[in-house]
């Protein structure tokens, strides 16, 4: 089995506030990242993909078409956004970095049909970033919006 | 469609310390052909750079696997206030005893980390330099 990864980055604010939590627990969880005027983050995303190269072209995937994938799916939905307020999928939801990128392989797995998706990694800065991944030991999450 | 999705949060830390590879169970000869100028007797540092990677159930009230908030703090409790700037052989008490390579100096941050009560320790790997990285995963 060959990996294939993709980087794509994009630029995008947020805050973290949870509404049914009083502005003392915001502050004392969430720390400055409770600023409600948001903030921002230069995100690069790693999609991996997995599976046997194909042996006529000798491609897992044709990167091209990741690439319009990652562009439509995410870019358009993300790149120069406020994920608090501009991001339907993410509703009702903190958007961190764990939450991006749950929200980002629940957006490309269905679209991914050449291998199989097998990381997303969303990087908020070079020091910290989240990984998702299907594992036996993962939690039940449905498709966005369901 | 519902999958099982895992999601792991990773944190880098850095710090730089001193060490020196020598082991007293072997002979000079015998340090010299396994360590070479690792063994120099006076030591030498590293910018060591530690990833942290944590596993947990996103908490829904936070969005988080772990809150940055606490895990700073214990890492920098745990590991680098006693590592940061410290000549690991003498100053670090794990070390008195087992050779401050990379891997044990992995196992024993992992030892040490693994006490995080807020999240499962999945990994921990160390960049000694831009060229060797080395990781434990328990």
């Amino acid at each position: 089995m060959i990996r294939v990864t993709r980087r794509l980055e994009f630029s995008a604010a947020h805050f973290y506030h949870n509404p049914n939590l009083s502005a003392e627990e915001n502050r004392r969880i969430f720390g400055k990242c409770n600023n409600l005027h948001g903030h921002g983050h230069n995100y690069v995303l790693e999609v991996t993909v997995a599976g046997e190269p194909d042996p006529a072209t000798g491609m897992v995937l044709d990167l091209k078409e990741l690439k319009d994938i990652l562009q439509r799916e995410v870019a358009e939905r993300l790149d120069h956004r406020h994920l608090n307020y501009e991001v339907p999928e993410l509703a009702g939801q903190i958007p961190t970095c764990e939450n991006v990128a749950r929200l980002i392989w629940q957006l490309l797995e269905p679209k991914i049909n050449q291998g199989r998706l097998d990381r997303v990694r969303v990087y908020e800065s070079p020091d910290l970033f989240a990984d998702c991944t299907a594992e036996a030991d993962g939690q039940p999450v449905g498709a966005v919006g369901e | 469609m519902s999958r099982l999705l895992k999601l792991s949060l990773t944190r880098r830390y850095r710090f730089a310390a001193s060490h020196r590879l020598y082991s007293p169970a072997f002979s000079e000869q015998e340090n010299q052909r396994l360590y070479g100028k690792c063994g120099n007797p006076y030591g030498h540092g590293h910018n060591y750079i530690l990833e942290v990677t944590l596993s947990a159930p996103v908490d829904p009230q936070t969005g988080m696997v772990a809150n940055l908030g606490e895990l700073d703090p214990f890492v920098e409790r745990e590991i680098l206030e006693p590592f940061d700037q410290k000549y690991l052989n003498e100053q670090v008490d794990e070390f008195r005893a087992s050779v401050p390579t990379a891997e044990n100096l992995c196992r024993e941050i992992y030892r040490r980390l693994e006490k995080f009560p807020a999240a499962r320790l999945e990994r921990v790997r160390i960049e000694e330099t831009s060229n060797n990285s080395f990781e434990y995963a328990g």
